[in-house]
């Protein structure tokens, strides 16, 4: 499993890494893995507000749907939508195909890291 | 095989009307379509043949065993489809004077007092088109009634985990909180659990009887009067009503509302999905909220769908019930419970079941053992007995058992039928222990492979384009 | 009288088998006050000749009428006799939803070419397997559009009452509010709908041909819903679509309707047939079964249940809809008549329709009391004034012809195809004769 230690990671399997002030959020290759092929991505849109600990979205895989969480409180400011048209990224590169990122960030969940959130997946296993 | 519209050719078609015997008239140009649709030109031969062929590719209940778990695959009778296509019937108009639709009326109000007295319940209504949208309008009942008193602080419905999907949609359609709690390891309610969630906010409880493993809660008139003290409704779930019709009634274990599904129970054929009935009984307390027919009933009621139901559903249906009358009906039930119990008894030893004591009328069986021993998963079982022309039983569910296969033989099955699945079920598992690969890879002699799900959901591909 | 095939002897057997002495000992676990202590106070079991006796002498108790100038959204076209056949073969009718692919691609590809008729015959891109009837569309459109800012559904009140119920009721159930748009001469009223058009509206439904017979300005009144920012929603007849331009070309983003008139009978009601389609945009939030086309483990083409993620036994209390059937057979139905008729066959059949409803309608307005309530085209139905309202309709009952239905201002007519010009005339000469004109 991978999980690289310059990411900070939530409970419910999302990572997020901060460049200049701004969130960036995807999912967990121990996410990925759980949930199987990914078949499609339910995005929010630039300018909407996420908040720490609730759902933007949700992601499919053919047999499950999962929503996906924010750690944070902001506003999004890109999403990435290339993962409309190739929502396999998510499986094959889940640390690069980051899904959206959130400006004016406030309140941030407690967030763990690389060795916290090792026992935490191997807990949850 | 080819679709209907590779088929197609320039110029052809089926001789189906006369000339037009009036003046031809012509609306404004500006009302009209650019292009005519572009549907497939056929001749009746090439029509009789694409289905004849198409109908060769479909496993349907009178052509082999359909041991579909909670989805109660019984033998559709013929008589039900010659009684369903009397002009008498089908060819009567809805809105029609009432005086000359009293044979229709006859059909409803017998099917009516049929299942009234198989239910303990007081009315009843045909409208629902299937057991979901059955749910939808019993849940509504229970909206209006508790509206209608103007208790406002009951916004959550509870269900257990271990309820079919449709239950918690329902609720959630009905603009209820959903407050799932966990089951007992048998399926049943944990009555410290739903102590803990009954209040003042309780709308009410949906609960199917035997659960959805194929057991029946002997705490039942506990829990149904704990959520009647609390000041909710309990909502009875009548998918599983084939094990205990004529023995026991949803009305007595304390329910005061339900649906059934007709295209289940009671033998009308699922024609692929649909179409079904779900009609939905209720205690008198509760006749008031009832949906009815605008045009045909009049009045200001809730309406689930336009007119009043699925009737030559219910016709056959009804057909159904006369046939069985006051002895056939529990001797269905009976014999759909021994089945179950039979076919159980005859795999154990291979697959083992998930609950080790007398079923209702299905059972679940839990490969989670046998998948850690061979690699092979309930799924790859499943696909093996397709090889056997035998309809795979429910997979993965209900979800509180890992790796489930549920079976439900119904009534309908012989004992040869039930000895020879069997034998299926003991050659699948050995095969599994001594060659997993085969397995994997079945079925070997279908109509396709396994197809590429996930293909179909990334790049869906929804209609035929001409190239 | 069941359908239990095993003998005394085998029962006996299997359950001591199962290791019980009787049923009684199967029910266990069910409290022995709750087992019911008597019988079912209902009659014995028939034979089959008894049964098909009974319920027989129950349909001679309907009146059937040999000419039907009714429809208000049930419609009596000529159905072809393939089309009664093909759904009746024994496979299609008692198969179950096909959920297992490798056993169900007949049902299934079945269902992916009546998709793609839908598709062309409202133009739009994506269609779902069906849903119980054309109401419960309108009423599943209506909740695809809404989200967590706009909750305000709008109705054109020239719609079906019972669409309009229907829509009403769905709308009870998640607490959202529905308005109904009114109507100016029997369509709606363009300057009313303007004015509801707020920011919180998701979604407007206008019926084509509307409840009346007359066709709206289907694409005025969609250019109005996307000025607001509304989504568009049309429930159309589907052999109207043999001619008046698509939900397509009037700008919905959501095409619905009863697809009863596809080779379904009258049925008193039921089963029919709800069709929808929708966008491209749209079609993750299209409710109900859809079939998609991939390939099998060796590369050949082969038919799924698709996009399920979207559907109750995944989603669960989040799900849109708890839809989880169609009404397959009906498709498979309407999906023979789309075949059997094909390109020519449906617009002929539209034109018949048309034809026959303006012949009569001409016909009638002759008659002296008896004038058109509305103006403006119609397809197959349209709405006259008429003197002794009630007198007239019997006096068609009694001639085998069922009038058309009655409401505020006089008598909805509608005439298919399948009615002769002998038998319109025949009945504008009762009419004539009862009003002496």
């Amino acid at each position: 499993m991978n999980i690289p230690v310059e990411l900070k990671y939530a409970a419910s399997h999302e990572w997020v890494r901060y460049e200049e002030g701004v969130a960036v959020i995807g999912i967990t290759d121990y996410a990925q893995n759980a949930l199987g092929d990914v078949v499609f991505v339910n995005l929010p849109q630039e300018g909407d507000e996420v908040t720490a600990g609730e759902a933007f979205g949700d992601i499919e895989s053919v047999k499950a749907v999962s929503d996906l969480n924010s750690p944070v409180s902001g506003t999004v400011c890109a999403v990435n939508e290339e993962l409309l048209d190739a929502p396999e990224l998510l499986n094959s590169d889940p640390y690069g195909a980051w899904i959206i990122k959130v400006a004016d960030v406030g309140e941030t969940e407690e967030l763990m890291d690389a060795a916290a959130y090792e026992a935490h997946c191997e807990a949850e296993q | 095989m080819k679709l209907l519209f590779e088929k197609s050719v320039a110029g052809r078609r089926c001789a189906l009307l006369p000339k037009c015997d009036v003046e031809a008239v012509d609306l404004p140009k500006a009302l009209l379509r650019e292009n005519p649709p572009a549907l497939p030109e056929l001749s009746e031969v090439d029509l009789a043949r694409h289905y004849t062929e198409l109908n060769h590719r479909v496993h349907g209940v009178n052509c082999g065993f359909y041991p579909l778990g909670s989805c109660t695959m019984k033998y559709n009778p013929r008589i039900d489809e010659d009684m369903a296509a009397l002009p008498g019937f089908a060819g009567i108009h809805p809105l029609a004077p009432k005086e000359t639709v009293r044979g229709c009326m006859e059909v409803f109000d017998t099917a009516r007092k049929y299942l009234c007295e198989i239910t303990g319940m007081d009315d009843m209504t045909f409208q629902p088109a299937a057991g979901a949208h059955g749910e939808f309008t019993g849940v509504l009942l229970i909206k209006q009634y508790h509206k209608t008193r103007g208790d406002e602080k009951r916004t959550k419905i509870i269900v257990p985990d271990s309820a079919h999907g449709t239950n918690p949609a329902t609720a959630a359609m009905c603009g209820y909180e959903v407050v799932n709690i966990p089951s007992a390891p048998d399926g049943c309610v944990d009555l410290e659990a739903l102590k803990g969630v009954l209040g003042d906010d309780t709308a009410g409880l949906m609960l199917t009887n035997p659960n959805t493993v194929g057991i029946f809660d002997e705490n039942i008139l506990e829990i149904t009067r704990l959520v009647h003290e609390a000041g909710g409704l309990c909502y009875y779930d009548g998918a599983n009503l084939n094990a205990v019709m004529g023995i026991v009634r949803p009305g007595d274990m304390g329910f005061d509302c339900i649906h059934m599904n007709l295209h289940k129970t009671f033998a009308t054929p699922h024609g692929g999905g649909g179409p079904g009935a779900g009609a939905v009984g209720c205690k008198a307390f509760l006749k008031q909220f009832l949906p009815a027919s605008k045009l045909m009933q009049g009045g200001d009621r809730i309406q689930v769908r336009s007119f009043m139901g699925n009737f030559l559903v219910v016709v056959r249906a009804l057909t159904y019930l006369l046939t069985l009358g006051r002895e056939g009906i529990p001797e269905a039930a009976e014999n759909a419970v021994l089945n179950a119990n039979y076919l159980m008894q005859k795999i154990k030893g291979t697959f083992e079941p998930a609950f080790d004591r007398i079923c209702m009328h299905e059972f679940v069986l839990d490969l989670s053992e046998y998948k850690k021993e061979t690699g092979v998963s309930a799924l790859d079982v499943a696909k093996a007995l397709i090889d056997y022309g035998m309809h795979p039983p429910t997979m993965y569910f209900p979800m509180i058992v890992h790796e489930a296969l549920m079976l439900e033989p119904t009534e309908t099955e012989s004992k040869e039928t039930l000895d020879w699945a069997a034998e299926v079920f003991r050659e699948v598992y050995a095969r599994g222990k001594t060659d997993p690969a085969y397995l994997h890879d079945a079925p070997h002699h279908a109509q396709i492979g396994r197809p590429d799900e996930v293909r179909a959901s990334r790049n869906p591909v929804l209609r035929y384009t001409k190239p | 009288m069941s359908y239990v095939p095993s003998t005394p002897e085998q029962r006996q057997a299997m359950l001591a088998t199962v290791g019980v002495d009787s049923y009684r000992d199967l029910y266990r676990d069910v409290p022995k006050e709750m087992l019911l202590s008597h019988a079912l106070d209902l009659p014995e079991g028939m034979s089959e000749l008894e049964v098909s006796r009974a319920v027989s002498a129950m349909a001679a108790k309907n009146k059937q009428f040999s000419t039907i100038l009714r429809g208000a959204g049930a419609y009596d076209h000529y159905i072809p006799a393939i089309v009664k056949s093909i759904p009746q073969k024994e496979e299609f009718l008692t198969a179950y939803t096909p959920y297992q692919a490798e056993m169900s691609q007949g049902v299934l590809q079945s269902i992916f070419e009546y998709q793609t008729m839908i598709c062309e015959l409202t133009g739009m891109d994506v269609s779902n397997a069906s849903v119980y009837d054309g109401a419960t569309a309108a009423a599943e459109a209506a909740a695809m559009c809404r989200d967590r800012k706009r909750r305000v559904t709008l109705i054109s009140g020239a719609s079906h009452p019972e669409t309009i119920n229907t829509v009403r009721t769905y709308c009870f159930g998640t607490g959202d509010e529905l308005k109904v748009v009114p109507i100016k001469d029997g369509k709606t009223d363009p300057e009313a709908l303007k004015e509801l058009l707020t920011p919180e509206v998701a979604s407007f439904y206008v019926q084509q041909p509307n409840f009346y017979g007359l066709i709206e300005d289907a694409e005025a009144l969609g250019a109005l819903t996307h000025a607001a920012g509304a989504l568009y929603v049309m429930g159309c007849n589907p052999i109207a679509l043999g001619l008046l331009k698509t939900p397509r070309e009037c700008g919905a983003d959501i095409a619905v309707g009863e697809g009863q008139p596809l080779g379904l009978p009258l049925g008193f009601g039921g089963p029919y047939l709800g069709y929808m389609a929708t966008t491209q945009k749209l079609m993750r939030k299209l409710p109900g079964r859809i079939v998609g086309e991939t390939v099998d483990d060796k590369g050949e083409r082969a038919y799924v249940l698709s996009l399920q993620a979207r559907e109750q036994h995944i989603r669960r209390e989040k799900a849109s809809s708890n839809i989880c059937s169609n009404e397959a057979l009906c498709a498979l139905t309407a999906a023979v008549y789309l075949a059997a008729m094909g390109p020519d066959g449906i617009r002929e059949v539209a034109s018949q329709c048309t034809a026959k409803a303006h012949y009569l309608f001409r016909k009638l307005t002759e008659l002296k009391g008896v004038q058109p309530v509305y103006n403006g085209p119609f397809f197959h139905e349209f709405v006259t004034s008429l003197p002794r309202r009630d007198e007239v309709l019997s006096a068609l009952e009694r001639e085998g012809i069922l009038g058309g239905l009655p409401v505020e201002g006089g008598v909805l007519w509608c005439v298919t195809e399948k009615v002769p010009k002998s038998e319109l005339d025949r009945a504008v000469a009762i009419v004539k004769e009862v009003l002496g004109a």
